[in-house]
């Protein structure tokens, strides 16, 4: 949706009254849509306005630079100013005299649990030796499930079960004691999801983090949260002056407007973002990429982070050799088919990808695992030779092959034709073309 | 750890008490932060400030910017036909238009069947669970039979939750072991259900993000499960939805509905400040009911939706009763 904000920035500000520069008009015209797109993203309305107030400020009578057209100046003053207002990046810190005492709040379903879960295995990856808390003697089998965490990841667990919700802060006290007794340096304290408006909770809440030295009071909050975004915070900001806030479910294709929101009205760092089902899945938050999430502008940074975790670099730089000179085989076909498969599901990807909301669609296009498998069975079915070169296939070798793969000769078709179409596109690459729709070089994404 | 609850005790004032509630926590949730509807719609004129408010406070309420728009744009070309004069008139107005909207859909849960399969989606964290076990109470408060099914085999202790909610609700739970394929789950309580004259069989699944394909396929076969003991299985397929969730709810109704097919809504937390107005986008875009709502985390707190009673609560009108 990048795309799409700078086109119809570009035609609200198609004529330029200002000479080179944004005039007041030409500003206002631009704001409206940023402001549209700031709502569709779940910005808070009252933060939309202050924001959008702050950009005005900004942008009237800056210089359109050469560079860039007046949609895409005001793009970047957007995001600078975004990405300032979400703020530096703060590192976990640790109490210099142990234990680090983590406590997690949040509404109900916010993922709380899985990001004490998380997080033990974040600090102990840092060296750290974690023991997880559950508080929550509310939710059914809210302690179980802190355990079967815990014990997946082999830290320990203090959760004493069968407690009424009078003994909370008790638990919370005695499990600095279960700290020291399995030499623990870090407490992370789970409590039961509570709403914004339940003031006996809140109260609660207040209790278990005065019974602990909390040095990290921590907001885990839903990335896909509307409006209500900034009441939720601000109920819990005032309850336990929150330290720090961790974003959910970000692996969703929700804007996280939410983030801007928390961010605007508690001045409090967000420090993680989670990213999946699984307990690896906690990243380090950074303001850029969440502004060009907000703006519809794709999170290409994780993108080219994620390529580059999964993407041998020396097999990518031979890729990019092959590709630049047009001289694709089947063989690089089916590795990258399989590099594709190692960065995780295809939607995720696309998901981070400029232009979201359009290529979604594109989603169903894409080979299922299953087709990817078929793929894999059909060039195996293949001669060394005709893996080379492809152009050898006659009816006979077609027959044979999906025999071979005990699959139909339309689907050995199918994928020659878009083996043949991608070795098109790599070739204009190759010439340095932009593929339409893409902001940068793709295979520059292949780097290592 | 509870006693079954005695299906008698529910007193029959007991709707009337919960929408009363539902209204209160929306009171509670009073927004310092934009101008509160109720105010909005208690000033003199229809003026400009009244207008800009009004679009404030329907966004606030998550209603979305083209419902937003709509609403108010309509109601403006009504007060420039000089149709409407005031505020009040406008509400009133508001009232009746978005009620014509919301009536005459069909909300009644299906549960013909022998049994009948209520197959429950969502994403993470949105309460399916919870949601699960109300409503298995809810129904055997009417006299019927529920069975439940442990299908969420993937997220840590949901079993376990399941089943303290099955005792709780005074019904019970088929379930196998964690990691155990969701489409046996299924298969066995439909059985277990026909054997023992139970129903409805309902039926938890885990968590999973709209987004992710391969989860969706899983939720295909265990419908392709059901389907093959009984074509018309399942009777309902309901997602759960998070009032607190914004523009996204609308994006996963799309992309559940499209995978499965759904046949209804479950609204969840609307005992928090949220207002859900996100209701009046997802009914008017994709027609896909919200059948149930839910306001606490306790057994009784569900409840069938009613928009008469949703909208009163929303635009927050309490004298007209």
């Amino acid at each position: 949706m990048f795309e799409s904000l700078t086109e119809r920035l570009d035609q609200a500000l198609k004529t330029l009254t200002g000479r080179g520069k944004l005039s007041e008009a030409d500003v206002d015209a631009g704001l409206r849509e940023v402001r549209l797109a700031l709502l569709e993203a779940d910005v808070n309305y009252k933060v939309v306005k202050d924001f959008v107030a702050s950009i005005r400020a900004r942008a009237v009578g800056a210089e359109v630079m050469d560079s860039l057209n007046p949609g895409q100046q005001l793009v970047k003053i957007v995001d600078e100013e975004m990405v300032r207002l979400l703020g530096d990046r703060v590192p976990m810190g640790y109490a210099p005299s142990p234990p680090t005492v983590i406590v997690l709040a949040g509404l109900q379903g916010s993922g709380k649990t899985t990001t004490a879960g998380k997080l033990a295995l974040f600090t102990r990856r840092e060296g750290h030796r974690p023991l997880l808390v559950s508080t929550d003697v509310r939710r059914p089998a809210a302690m179980e499930q802190l355990e079967i965490l815990a014990k997946s990841i082999n830290a320990p667990a203090y959760a004493p079960r069968g407690t009424d919700p009078v003994a909370i802060v008790a638990i919370a006290r005695e499990s600095l004691a279960e700290a020291r007794r399995v030499n623990a340096d870090v407490v992370i304290v789970d409590t039961a999801g509570r709403l914004q408006v339940d003031e006996d909770l809140l109260a609660e809440l207040k209790r278990i983090t005065d019974a602990v030295p909390a040095q990290h009071r921590l907001l885990v909050l839903d990335a896909m949260t509307g409006q209500q975004a900034v009441n939720v915070t601000v109920s819990f900001q005032r309850t336990i002056s929150l330290s720090g806030a961790i974003l959910t479910k970000m692996d969703g294709d929700a804007r996280g407007g939410a983030a801007l929101s928390l961010r605007a009205v508690t001045q409090c760092p967000i420090q993680f973002v989670g990213v999946g089902e699984k307990l690896t899945d906690l990243e380090i938050f950074y303001p850029d990429r969440m502004a060009s999430r907000i703006l519809g502008m794709g999170d290409v940074l994780t993108l080219i982070e994620k390529a580059q975790d999964q993407v041998d670099a020396s097999q990518a730089r031979e890729m990019e050799k092959k590709l630049r000179a047009g001289r694709l085989t089947l063989t690089d076909f089916m590795e990258q088919l399989k590099q594709v498969k190692k960065m995780g599901p295809l939607e995720g990807i696309i998901g981070m990808l400029p232009g979201a909301g359009k290529i979604k669609n594109l989603a169903g296009a894409l080979p299922t695992d299953d087709q990817l498998k078929e793929m894999e069975a059909i060039i195996l079915s293949m001669t060394p030779l005709e893996r080379e070169r492809p152009e050898v296939m006659d009816g006979s070798r077609r027959r044979r092959i999906a025999r071979g793969a005990g699959t139909d000769i339309a689907a050995v078709n199918r994928l020659l034709k878009g083996f043949q179409q991608m070795q098109q596109m790599m070739k204009q690459m190759g010439k340095g073309k932009r593929i339409k729709g893409l902001p940068m070089d793709p295979a520059q994404l292949l780097k290592g | 750890m509870n006693a079954p609850p005695n299906p008698e005790d529910t007193a029959p004032g007991e709707r009337q008490g919960f929408w009363k509630r539902f209204s209160k926590t929306l009171e509670a949730g009073r927004q310092s932060y934009v101008a509160d509807i109720k105010e909005v719609f208690g000033r003199p004129a229809l003026d400009a400030a009244f207008w800009d408010d009004l679009e404030t406070t329907l966004i606030a309420a998550d209603a979305g910017v083209p419902t937003t728009e709509r609403v108010v744009q309509d109601l403006r070309r009504q007060a420039a036909g000089a149709h409407l004069r005031s505020p009040a008139d406008a509400l009133a107005y508001l009232r009746a238009d978005l009620v014509g909207e919301l009536q005459g859909r069909p909300r009644a849960l299906n549960l013909d069947g022998a049994p009948a399969v209520v197959l429950v989606v969502g994403v993470n964290g949105s309460g399916k669970t919870t949601t699960i076990g109300k409503l298995a109470y809810l129904l055997r408060r009417e006299g019927r039979r529920p069975l439940l099914a442990a299908g969420d085999t993937f997220r840590a202790a949901a079993i376990d939750q399941l089943r303290l909610w099955g005792e709780r609700a005074g019904v019970e739970v088929v379930a196998h072991q964690p990691g155990a394929d969701p489409g046996a789950v299924a298969f066995d309580a439909v059985q277990a259900a026909r054997a023992r004259g139970a129903g409805p069989v309902i039926i938890d699944t885990a968590g999973r993000l709209h987004t992710r394909s391969d989860l969706m396929e899983e939720l295909r076969k265990v419908r392709r499960v059901l389907q093959r003991l009984d074509p018309a299985s399942p009777q309902e397929v309901l997602a759960v939805l998070d009032a607190h969730v914004g523009q996204n709810s609308a994006q996963q109704v799309k992309v559940f509905q499209e995978a499965i097919g759904l046949t209804g809504l479950a609204l969840t937390k609307m005992d928090g400040s949220a207002r859900a107005g996100v209701v009046l986008s997802i009914e008017a875009e994709l027609s896909v009911p919200v059948k149930l709502v839910g306001i606490g985390e306790g057994l009784e707190d569900l409840n069938r939706f009613d928009p008469g009673q949703y909208l009163d609560a929303l635009l927050r009108i309490e004298e007209a009763r």
